[in-house]
């Protein structure tokens, strides 16, 4: 390529000075593996043809095979930055479809996850994102407090990231009343073990309280490095400018249709689970640039970081079943299957055959970081889905990128592809 | 989805009135099933009517319905493929489904959307990688999701689950080739349709 440029540079300016240029499928800004075929006019970019695919794995083929709980896990390892997030779409679909009501406990639950999960997914775009345009420092800033975040999965499912913490019918399990602390050990010194304690000595809750207090302090820190840098701003004001309508039309959710100035939130449109008994603001932007779309996210995590505090307080003061009681859709309690009879029926049909979802169809969607994500569900009556379908918001974004990238130059396709928030998993599905 | 309002089915009853669309309103949702000649200029409709306002095409799908009811023993009569579109209307705060069955199953054929909702053009090939369905007029009806190359339409019902081929790397030959599959499929659990009675 480099060759190629020299030459081409030399040329006279009526000779053609078109490329095709191949970025990926192993980059490292290209977020997984996207593969980019850029036909490319000096470094302007013509036209941009994403080749997708690399990571298909036939999660919904897999789906139609298998008992409507097994897909929970597949549902993690679609966008494998916010887990939770997609597990909550399709455990809401099979509600919607068994017509089950979930606790308001495991409700406030699962909202507190799914805004944890929303800082865990802003935190990885933001930290790969600043460091594809260039600045390195964000990255470990942002790592740091995933790190804090990830420690809240596993004490809840035991599992770092692919927690399978949400069942139809509400969570896994309540929430532990002790915060796994870290343990000494000859590298860590007593210094570092303190710091790295800080706040573990209560319950999980109280940690999340106290990653709360924390928190807005950290987002300032990722502003003073951002918001007003002038490199960071040279690399996105005015990038990748897409405008309401376009964006409507380019299928756009999430954070990138506010970025273009459409105030629309799932959680405030079309509420579900407590959303609508909390309080708390969605950010637009104004001219849908990649540094809109920067600012909206980071206002985001301010947003959740409100919402995780409310659910922690009403948490702490309402304890309650965490999923619900129909023994048809959840497993009985240990002890009761272990004594009762009906109970280890139950049990016994629960996980070896599943439960039959109703004929019919459903679709529900929940604000995932990205944008709406979706599962659609066709049931024939049987334990296994007949049809799932996910909606991914990466696949739609990612589609518009030739419309994003034409007539930039070659480095602000870098950008496009941050701004994006792309992640493979849910793309190729 | 619950916000969809009551009045939606009323409305596309009344300025549908000389299509033959059946409505059917089922957990809180509203789904149009219309007849392939008219799916174009209904969904145009949809877009462009001020009682209607479907600004976006949020998903498209889609689906083989060649097994549905087959555990039930009521096997499908009817139309193989469908194609099952969502719509959303940022300014009614509305959703709608629209199923089209297509016409021939052995050539499945549907017009496509591209020119009315922009969003559809990586579904339709989704769509038609997946399943085969050809959409007429998508100016760029190429594979997505699958290899290069690759023969067949996984989500179709009968493609089996594990596929035709599998992938090694031949150390005479010094490439990757591929050759029937070597495995056997296993079913843990089968599908069972049991009637609940929860739900009568």
């Amino acid at each position: 390529m480099s060759n190629d440029a020299s030459t081409a540079s030399g040329m006279s300016s009526s000779e053609i000075r078109n490329f095709t240029l191949n970025f990926g499928p192993q980059h490292p800004a290209a977020h997984g593996v996207l593969r980019l075929i850029l036909e490319m006019d000096g470094e302007t970019i013509d036209r941009a043809d994403p080749h997708i695919g690399l990571l298909h794995r036939g999660t919904e083929k897999l789906a139609e095979q298998r008992m409507f709980n097994q897909s929970i896990p597949y549902m993690d390892r679609l966008d494998y930055v916010s887990m939770m997030c997609n597990e909550h779409a399709y455990v809401m679909t099979i509600e919607k479809l068994l017509g089950i009501e979930v606790p308001e406990r495991a409700q406030y639950i699962r909202v507190m996850y799914d805004e944890i999960t929303r800082i865990l997914n802003h935190l990885m775009w933001l930290g790969t994102h600043a460091l594809d345009v260039g600045a390195m420092t964000v990255f470990l800033y942002c790592f740091r407090e995933r790190e804090d975040l990830m420690d809240l999965y596993e004490a809840v499912s035991g599992a770092r990231m692919h927690a399978a913490y949400y069942r139809p019918g509400g969570v896994y399990r309540d929430l532990p009343d002790e915060m796994p602390k870290h343990k000494p050990n000859q590298w860590r010194s007593e210094a570092d073990l303190k710091a790295q304690n800080v706040g573990r000595d209560g319950s999980v809750l109280d940690f999340i309280e106290n990653f709360t207090e924390r928190f807005p302090a950290l987002v300032d820190e990722y502003e003073t490095l951002l918001t007003d840098n002038r490199i960071w701003k040279q690399r996105t004001v005015d990038i990748g400018i897409v405008d309401a309508d376009l964006a409507k039309q380019l299928g756009f959710t999430g954070p990138m249709l506010r970025g273009s100035g459409v105030a629309w939130d799932l959680r405030r449109k079309e509420p579900y689970e407590v959303y609508d008994k909390l309080d708390f603001d969605i950010p637009v932007g104004v001219t849908g640039d990649c540094y809109d779309r920067y600012l909206v996210r980071i206002e985001e995590m301010r947003q959740s970081n409100h919402i995780i505090k409310q659910c922690a307080a009403w948490l702490q003061q309402n304890p309650g079943p965490v999923i619900s009681s129909d023994l048809k859709v959840a497993p009985p309690a240990r002890a009761d299957m272990k004594e009762g009879m009906e109970s280890l029926i139950h049990h016994f049909k629960y996980f070896t055959e599943g439960y039959s979802v109703p004929e019919g169809e459903a679709y529900a969607a929940v604000e995932h970081p990205k944008g709406e994500f979706g599962t659609y569900i066709l049931s024939d009556g049987a334990n296994k889905p007949y049809r799932l379908k996910i909606r991914a918001p990466g696949f739609a974004h990612l589609s518009a990128m030739d419309e994003m990238v034409k007539g930039h130059m070659l480095a602000d396709v870098v950008a496009v592809i941050g701004t994006m928030d792309v992640v493979f998993g849910e793309i190729d599905r | 989805m619950a916000l969809t309002d009551d009045t939606l089915q009323e409305r596309l009853e009344e300025q549908f009135e000389e299509l033959d669309l059946i409505i059917t309103d089922a957990n809180g949702e509203l789904t149009v099933e219309v007849a392939a000649a008219d799916y174009l200029e209904f969904c145009l409709a949809l877009r462009d009517k001020p009682q209607f306002q479907m600004e976006q095409a949020v998903d498209l799908c889609g689906v083989d319905y060649l097994d549905y009811g087959k555990e039930a023993n009521t096997p499908w009569i009817g139309q193989r493929y469908a194609v099952v579109l969502h719509l959303i209307s940022y300014r009614l705060n509305e959703r709608l489904r629209v199923r089209c069955f297509v016409e021939d199953d052995d050539f499945p054929v549907i017009p496509s959307v591209i020119e009315i909702w922009k969003s559809v053009n990586w579904y339709e090939r989704e769509a038609f990688d997946l399943m085969g369905i050809i959409f007429d007029g998508h100016p760029d009806l190429r594979r997505i999701l699958t290899d290069y190359g690759f023969v067949g339409h996984p989500l179709r019902k009968d493609f089996p689950m594990l596929g035709n081929v599998e992938m090694r790397y031949d150390e005479i030959k010094g490439r990757v080739i591929y050759e029937p599959v070597t495995i056997d499929e296993r079913v843990n659990t089968p599908r069972v349709v049991r009637k609940d009675n929860r739900y009568v």
